[in-house]
Order: C-alpha cells, then sequence, then structure tokens
C-alpha cells in the first residue's frame, strides 16, 4: 500500500509542475503584456511601463520568471489578482467551500441515485426497469447541463415557485462564514428558515452538477453488477442460503464497487467543469463563476493561479480516490 | 425413505436458439451416509441437475420433476424461504474452481462466519471459536492466523479447504462436491478427496461426487450414476460397474482409463456428445456406440433394469457381451 | 433442423467483415434508432437550405417571441415559434445542425490525426519520447477540459473556429492514450515481429501493419468524440466564448435565449431539445459501434 502511494506520488509531483508550466505558458501567450492589461483603456506612459515591467519583474528572462513562479507557487504565493489587488490564494479560498459544498451534494445526489439504479437495472436485467434505467442514463449522459439547469429553472423557478433562480442563500439572512459550507453555517446561525433557504437554493445546482456522474454511475454499476452476478463467488453466497438482499448488496456489490469507486473518481475531475456551467447559470460564488468571471475581467493572475489550484485540487482528489481504491480492493492493500 | 430423491428431473435452459434440455429425466436416490459418484463428459449434465436440487440456478431456467424431496421435504413446493434455510444448512456444495469460488473481498473468517450466523446464530466469540475448529478440521495450519486471510492469499488447495470448512460448517446431511478436485494440482487432488471422505465417515453424511474422472469414483463412491448428454445411462454399485459395465457409453468410459488400456494408444470414444440442434431421435449415444442398430437410431431405449443394473440401452452389455443384439450371433461364429 | 443448418451455413459461406459487422450492430435497436437520427440530421444540414421555412437570420418585427404553434397565440406560421427578435426558431434550429456536424466532424478528426501520431510515436519509441508525451497528456488531463478549451479560447479569441481547436486539444489525451495502449499490445504480436523480420520501414509498420489493429476502440472513442465535441462547443457558445451571434449555433443560441427563460420557455427549449436528441443518437450509435466491433464483449 505503501509503496502505491509513493508510486503514485512520483507521477503527481512532476506532473503539478508540469501543470504550473502549462499554466504560466498559457497566460504569457495571451497577446497584449500584463502591464498594458493592467493599465487598461486609460493607457500608459512607457517609463512608467518600463518601471512596472520591472516591478513585476517582467522584464526578466522567461525562465527565470518562470522559475520565480515556482518558487512562488510552492511556497503558496500566487500572485495578486488584478481586479481586486487581494492574493489569488486568499480569493479563491473564499470561495473554495461554496464549490466544494456545491460539488459534493452534486456528488451524494449522482451516487445516491446511480448506485441503486444500477444495481436494480443489473438484478433485474432485460425488464421495463432495466431499459428504463439505462435509457434515463443515457439521456442523463448525453444531457447539455446548461441546458438541463435552464429547463429546471423554467420548471421549478418559474412554473413551480419552489426554488430560488440564484445565488446561495436569500439576501435576509445574513451570518459570520464559520466554516463555508452555507447548510452547517446556517445551521450554526440559529436563524429559523435559514437552513431551509439555503437547501432550496442548492438542490437545483446539485441536480444539474450530479446529473451526468450519476449517468455515469448508473451505467458502470450495471455493468459491473452484470459481471459479478456470475461469478462462482456470488454463487457460493447463494449456496450457503442466504438472503437474496445479502447475496447482491453484500456479496456481489462489495465487488462491484471496486471499477465503481474509480469511475466516481474519474468523475470528480469532470465534476469541475461542469461547476464552471452550473456556477455560472445559478450565479453561485464558487469558483467555477470566478474563473469566468476572471476571464472575462482579463485578470490573468487569477486565471493562472486558479488553474493551478484546481489542478492540484483534481490531483489531490484522485490521489485519494486511489487511496479508497485500496480499501475497496483488498488485493491491492495486501500487495507484497 | 432415500434422504434425496429425483424422479423424473427435468432441467431446460432458454436460449436464443430456444430451449436447451441440460438434464432429461433424472431419477437418482442418495441414501443417508452414502456416497454416490456421478460420472460423465462435461455437457452431460450432472452440475446442472445437483445445481437445481440446490437450488442454484437462474430463474429462467424452467425445473420440472415428478418428486424433487430432501429428507421427505419437496423442494418445489418449499416457499423460497425454507427453501434457503435448507440450503447451505442441510445440504451443502462445493465447486469446481476453489479460487473463484470464494469472495476476493472477504476475509476467511467472515465467509465462514457468516453461513454459520445465518443459520445458528451465536455469539461473535462462539462463531469464531467454529469457525476455527472448521479450519483445523479440515487440515489448515495455524487456523487462527488463517481467519483474518484473503482468498488471494491461499494457494487452490488452501482454498477448496476452506470451501469444504463453510460446506460443512452447520452439519449437512448432504454434501454435494462438483468436481472438487479438477482444479487442484495433482498432488492435492488425493488430499482433498481423503479429506471428503474422512468427513463423510465421521458425519454421516451423504456425498454426491461429481466427476468426469473414473479413477475417482472407483476410490470413494460406492454407487455410481453414469450421465451421457443429459440423460442417466446407467446406474450400479461401483465395484460391479468396474467389473461388468452395463452400457457401452460406461464400458468405453472405463476402456479410455489409462491403468486399464493394454494397447500402446489409449482408445478414445470417437465423436462428440450431441449439441442442441443434433439430438439424434433414438438413442441419444447411439452416433457414437459400435454396436449401434437400426432400432438404436429409430427408438429411444428406456433406462431399464439390467441385471443388477439399471441402464438405458437396447442391449445392454453382460460380461462384454450385447445382450439380444442382431450382431452377437454373427460375431460368435 | 440440422440439415438445414449446414446448408444456410454453406450458402453464406464467409460474411464479409462488414456484413458481419451489419449483423451485430443490427442487433441493437438503440444504435439503429441513433444511426437513423444521425441520418435526419445530416440531411437537415444538407438541405437546411431547401428545408427550413426561413432564413437563419430572417427577422419578423411584428413576431417577437411569438409560441409555439399548440400553445394558444401559436400559428403555423412559426412552428416552433420566435425569439427575442423575431426570428423562426424551426429554421435556426436547421440551420444549426449544420455547425453542429461540422464541430464533431473537423474536433473529432483534428484529435484523432494528432492523437494516433502522437500515440503512435509514444508506442514506437518508448523510454524518453514516451514518458514525455504521456506526462503531457497527464497535465493535459489534469486541467478540467471546459477550464483548458475556455483558457486557449481566451487566448485565441472567441470564435467558432478558435472553439473547436480548444475543444480538440483537450480531447487530444484520450486518442494519444489509446494509441499507445493498442499499440504496445500489439507490437508484442507474432505479426509485427514478423512484418519487422520481414524489413518493414519504421513508417510501413506504424501505419500500416499496426495501425490497422488499433481502429476498433479509437472508431468507438471517435463516434463517442462526436458527442462530446458537441457538448463542449455548445456550451462555449453558451458561455459566449464559441461561435458569435448570430450564428444559429445551438448553444449560441440558449445564450442568447437565457434572458428569456422564465417568460418564452420556446426559446430555450428547442435549441437544447436539439443539442440532447444529437448527442444522444450519437451515443446510442457508439453503444452500438462497440458492441459490434467487439462481439466478444458483447458475449459476455
Amino acid at each position: 500500500m505503501f509503496r502505491f502511494l509513493l508510486a503514485r506520488l512520483g507521477i503527481l509531483v512532476p506532473t503539478f509542475v508540469g501543470v504550473t508550466f502549462v499554466a504560466f505558458v498559457l497566460i504569457r501567450l495571451v497577446p497584449g503584456d500584463p502591464i498594458e492589461m493592467l493599465a487598461g483603456e486609460r493607457g500608459i506612459g512607457a517609463e512608467r511601463h518600463a518601471e512596472l515591467m520591472a516591478q513585476y519583474g517582467f522584464d526578466r528572462p522567461l525562465w527565470y520568471q518562470y522559475g520565480s513562479f515556482l518558487v512562488n507557487v510552492l511556497q503558496g504565493d500566487l500572485g495578486q489578482s488584478l481586479v481586486t489587488r487581494r492574493p489569488v490564494l486568499a480569493e479563491f479560498l473564499a470561495l473554495f467551500p461554496a464549490t466544494v459544498e456545491l460539488s459534493l451534494l452534486a456528488m451524494l445526489f449522482a451516487v445516491l441515485v446511480g448506485l441503486p439504479a444500477g444495481v436494480l437495472a443489473a438484478v433485474r436485467r432485460g425488464t421495463f426497469l432495466d431499459h428504463a434505467v439505462m435509457g434515463a442514463s443515457l439521456t442523463g449522459y448525453s444531457m447539455p447541463i446548461f441546458w438541463w439547469a435552464l429547463l429546471l429553472i423554467i420548471l421549478f423557478s418559474g412554473m413551480l415557485q419552489w426554488t430560488p433562480v440564484s445565488g446561495r442563500i436569500d439576501l435576509l439572512y445574513f451570518f459570520e462564514p464559520v466554516t463555508g459550507f452555507m447548510l452547517i453555517d446556517s445551521l450554526l446561525a440559529d436563524e429559523p428558515g435559514a437552513f431551509a433557504s439555503a437547501l432550496r437554493h442548492l438542490v437545483l445546482p446539485a441536480v444539474v452538477l450530479g446529473t451526468i456522474p450519476m449517468a455515469v454511475i448508473a451505467r458502470q454499476t450495471r455493468s459491473a453488477m452484470l459481471e459479478v452476478l456470475g461469478e462462482d463467488y456470488v454463487r457460493t453466497a447463494r449456496a450457503k442460503g442466504l438472503a437474496p438482499r445479502r447475496v447482491v448488496g453484500l456479496h456481489a456489490l462489495r465487488n462491484a464497487l471496486i471499477p465503481v469507486v474509480t469511475v466516481i473518481g474519474l468523475q470528480v475531475g469532470l465534476l469541475f467543469s461542469g461547476a464552471i456551467l452550473t456556477e455560472t447559470i445559478f450565479a453561485w460564488p464558487g469558483v467555477g463563476k470566478w474563473l469566468i468571471d476572471s476571464i472575462a475581467r482579463r485578470d490573468y493572475p487569477s486565471v493562472q493561479g486558479g488553474i493551478v489550484l484546481i489542478a492540484g485540487v483534481v490531483m489531490l482528489v484522485n490521489l485519494l480516490v486511489d487511496l479508497l481504491y485500496g480499501l475497496v480492493n483488498p488485493r491491492i492493500r495486501h500487495a507484497r | 425413505m432415500a434422504l434425496l430423491e429425483i424422479r423424473g428431473l427435468t432441467v431446460e435452459f432458454r436460449t436464443t436458439l430456444g430451449p436447451l434440455r441440460a438434464v432429461d429425466g433424472l431419477d437418482l436416490d442418495v441414501e443417508k451416509g452414502e456416497i454416490v459418484g456421478i460420472v460423465g463428459e462435461s455437457g452431460s449434465g450432472k452440475s446442472v441437475a445437483m445445481l437445481a436440487v440446490m437450488g442454484l440456478l437462474p430463474r429462467t431456467t424452467t425445473i420440472t420433476a415428478e418428486r424433487l424431496a430432501f429428507d421427505g421435504a419437496d423442494l418445489l413446493s418449499l416457499s423460497t424461504r425454507r427453501r434457503r434455510a435448507l440450503t447451505g444448512k442441510a445440504m451443502a456444495m462445493i465447486f469446481q474452481e476453489p479460487m473463484t469460488s470464494l469472495n476476493p473481498c472477504f476475509t476467511v473468517g467472515f465467509q465462514i462466519v457468516e453461513g454459520l450466523r445465518q443459520h445458528e446464530g451465536g455469539s461473535r466469540r462462539a462463531l469464531r471459536a467454529r469457525a476455527v475448529e472448521l479450519l483445523e478440521k479440515v487440515g489448515i495450519p495455524a487456523p487462527e492466523e488463517r481467519l483474518g486471510a484473503f482468498p488471494h492469499q491461499l494457494s487452490g488447495g488452501m482454498s477448496q479447504r476452506v470451501m469444504i470448512a463453510m460446506a460443512i460448517a452447520c452439519n449437512p446431511q448432504l454434501l454435494i462436491a462438483d468436481e472438487p478436485t479438477t482444479a487442484l494440482d495433482v498432488t492435492i487432488q488425493a488430499q482433498i478427496l481423503d479429506l471428503l471422505v474422512e468427513l463423510q465417515r465421521e458425519r454421516g453424511m451423504a456425498l454426491v461426487l461429481i466427476t468426469h474422472d473414473m479413477g475417482v469414483v472407483a476410490e470413494t463412491a460406492h454407487r455410481v450414476s453414469v450421465q451421457y448428454a443429459g440423460q442417466q445411462v446407467e446406474l450400479r454399485e461401483v465395484k460391479a460397474l468396474f467389473a461388468d459395465p452395463r452400457h457401452p457409453y460406461t464400458a468405453a468410459l472405463l476402456e479410455a482409463l489409462p491403468e486399464r488400456s493394454s494397447g500402446r494408444l489409449l482408445p478414445t470414444i470417437k465423436g462428440v456428445v450431441p449439441g442442441l440442434r443434433d439430438r439424434p431421435p433414438g438413442c441419444l449415444f447411439e452416433p457414437r456406440c459400435r454396436l449401434a442398430t437400426a432400432h438404436c437410431r429409430a427408438v429411444p431405449p428406456p433406462l431399464a433394469p439390467a441385471g443388477d443394473a439399471l441402464a438405458r440401452c437396447h442391449y445392454p452389455l453382460f460380461e462384454g457381451l450385447p445382450q439380444n443384439h442382431p450382431g452377437t450371433a454373427e460375431r460368435a461364429s | 433442423m440440422p440439415a438445414e443448418l449446414t446448408e444456410a451455413a454453406d450458402g453464406i459461406k464467409q460474411p464479409g467483415p462488414l456484413l458481419e459487422f451489419w449483423h451485430y450492430f443490427r442487433e441493437n435497436r438503440g444504435s439503429v434508432a441513433g444511426l437513423v437520427v444521425i441520418c435526419i440530421v445530416v440531411l437537415a444540414a444538407i438541405l437546411a437550405d431547401l428545408i427550413a421555412p426561413y432564413g437563419p437570420a430572417e427577422q419578423f418585427r411584428e413576431h417577437f417571441l411569438a409560441p409555439p404553434v399548440w400553445m394558444e397565440g401559436g400559428s403555423w406560421q412559426f412552428v416552433l415559434g420566435t425569439d427575442a427578435v423575431g426570428r423562426d426558431i424551426l429554421s435556426r434550429i436547421i440551420h444549426g445542425s449544420r455547425f453542429s456536424l461540422v464541430i464533431g466532424l473537423i474536433v473529432v478528426s483534428l484529435s484523432l490525426a494528432a492523437g494516433v501520431v502522437i500515440g503512435l510515436v509514444a508506442g514506437f519509441f518508448r523510454g524518453w519520447t514516451e514518458t514525455m508525451i504521456m506526462r503531457l497528456m497527464d497535465i493535459i488531463l489534469a486541467m478540467p477540459s471546459l477550464l483548458l478549451a475556455i483558457v486557449i479560447v481566451a487566448i485565441l479569441g472567441p470564435g467558432l473556429v478558435n472553439a473547436m481547436i480548444a475543444v480538440a486539444i483537450t480531447y487530444l489525451p484520450h486518442y494519444v492514450r489509446l494509441t499507445r495502449a493498442s499499440v504496445i499490445a500489439e507490437t508484442s504480436r507474432d505479426y509485427v515481429v514478423a512484418s519487422r523480420v520481414a524489413g518493414a520501414g519504421l513508417g510501413r509498420l506504424m501505419f500500416v501493419t499496426v495501425l490497422p489493429n488499433c481502429m476498433a476502440p479509437l472508431i468507438v472513442q471517435a463516434t463517442l468524440g462526436f458527442s462530446n465535441a458537441i457538448l463542449d462547443a455548445a456550451a462555449l457558445g453558451f458561455l459566449g466564448l464559441g461561435a458569435q451571434p448570430p450564428t444559429p449555433e445551438w448553444g449560441t443560441m440558449l445564450a442568447d435565449a437565457r434572458e428569456f427563460v422564465l417568460r418564452a420557455w420556446w426559446v430555450v427549449t428547442f435549441p437544447g431539445l436539439a443539442i440532447l436528441i444529437t448527442v444522444l443518437a450519437f451515443n446510442l450509435m457508439g453503444d452500438g459501434l462497440r458492441d459490434a466491433l467487439d462481439p466478444k464483449l458483447k458475449r459476455s
């Protein structure tokens, strides 16, 4: 297990350095130099320009600039936002909990719906239920989620008026963020109705963001279950006289989870792409929306830092999933 | 009354080409404390019949029988819940591939205790003690340490011992062993067979031994049922069967045993077991039988008494000679 | 029965690979349905000028946000209603099918061609070349694809062509990995060794000997990539970074329609439905292709 982890880290670290390099290069490729961008429409004198270039180190050779960027990144310094003048890391960390909250709930939804649906479809293979689950899953998988979000808004916010259109909580509630997770903070704040309001704001975005992972998990669970249900050990379990629920829900599912966990892990990486769209549509104040806004505002240090941070988070999550994979699969856990 | 009574058991699988009859009218009684060998080539339906007895076939299979009873209880009319209470407790089964028959995600201890808890219950500690005892019984060294082992850490022979421990956990009256040694090394095979016979004697349980190996049958079984293409072709005491086989198929199987062969080349049975689409209208063995006549091709023979045996043949052999065979006279002359 | 069977077998003799493929493909009703829908979309794209009632940019100033025909106030003049500036939605969707298909085609061709070449190189020249290529692919994969696409578009400037290039780059790693994996699996086979021994040059070995045997997974990935490309390009359009208004690209149409979400649902619903149906069709067909190209997998 330890070796397994070490091997993973051995790939992870160079990849992360590579990401910083790519992020650095990408931003340098943007037409126009950063100081002109900073100055904006007003323009800037040649002398002041040179002065600022020197101040920010932009007159140094590129390899030197990258070197100092990398060193800064490794020390947790991702530069300053051109717009707010605050450190990029601080901006990111302030918004990150909102994205995590949304993503966690989306994954929760995806797993809670996708896993049982996949198991049911496999157990009732060939029935109407199976076809319905697979049809729904393929549709979910093909869904343009930005459109799906609009449809749900039309239905639940427009026609039924059940959920708000945007934001994290009604404006009449205000409390100091403690954890950054609105659901927890609203409970801590002890304001009546705050939690319900936060939840109602969260439901639609979470469903939208969880739709594709749900579809993928349902499909993968079904095929993994179908494979596992034909295994000898499932027959052994049945030969013990165990109830079908235990045979399917414990003996089969436990094995089917191994590939499913991998797929769930892959979804986490894709979740950020979805979060960008979801947060933009629901005006959800998370890092996805922040990045889009930063690009629109040409706030390149923020974009550069955001890419590095998000890629870092994705890699960390993938590492966690690998660990989880080791936990579900005894063959890896006990590898000698 | 026999422990296991099977009369006219028929099992059909639904396939895209139409129903496939894997077992065709099987009759078999297994007495308490008896070892019955079921012999046949792959595809002869020997495993399927016993899986039907255990209730382990998929729901899409059609199982019909005039009578299928265990210890007097009609298995086909039993509620699934009552049936499950029997499976794994009064009757148990071990399989051909021990390595894949254990669940790779759970420890050996968990898998043994699970069956015990299901049928007998008990405190965690008591169950654990029972599991250790069982592992000891089946000859696994350092049983306490083995409880925490995962199946991939065990060898094939060890895995089969664990399977046996699981099967005998609740003191079954009937143990079905489906080719228990086929997947194992030759040296281990004898050990596992000895273990099975020893346990059978000690506990007085009935043992059904499914195998394609006549040698295994000769060493262990009391009675033998020879299966061919889903049908029983001969049912017999083991010694008599080996001394004087009644059915030409049995005779051919015995001739193919290396220790019996006298010539330089090992005799084989030409041809293959008939499949779904090429079942002959008469005797199923007729296309491969050197004694087949026009009568054999037209009329399927019933399973009929032939001396001390039941044989499904129009011309059962006595001392190697077919009875009432039109060609016998010519051959004798 | 047996006689009939043998006769049939004799009659067919070895069915051609294409016929065999079609036999397996046909078994899957879903994928046939997908194929039919794709054919319809292709026809709509080719014949857009003939079948669309109006031009995609034609405005009817007296008909802003006219509802579809079955709603109160709707008329047969605008079957699916009109948008905020009085353009016929049906016509725009029909014309939009051209963009989606072209996007899919170009994105898949770009990433497939580049991915196959890079993958072949990685598979044939092991060692450092391979490590560098695969690490670079890891890096691309570590960044959320849409984010990467957005940044690339930000560099190249918004627009349909740049959006397609951006999306193609984000899909590159999948083809590279797939090609490399099958190349490595294939190069150890006897026929490759034989070809090498017979003196085949590297180029021939790569493209003539090995590549055709790696095609099956690539074809499947390409079909599924088609649907992803359409989705991602539409997402970029929706974010205002892809095709620019008034292009009747489906994602861009949705971006235009966003502010009318609660007032005129049809402006939002139909372009999205078009995306969904097209993508669904490609996914259905991709599933069928995978099963048909790998019968062993299907039988299990």
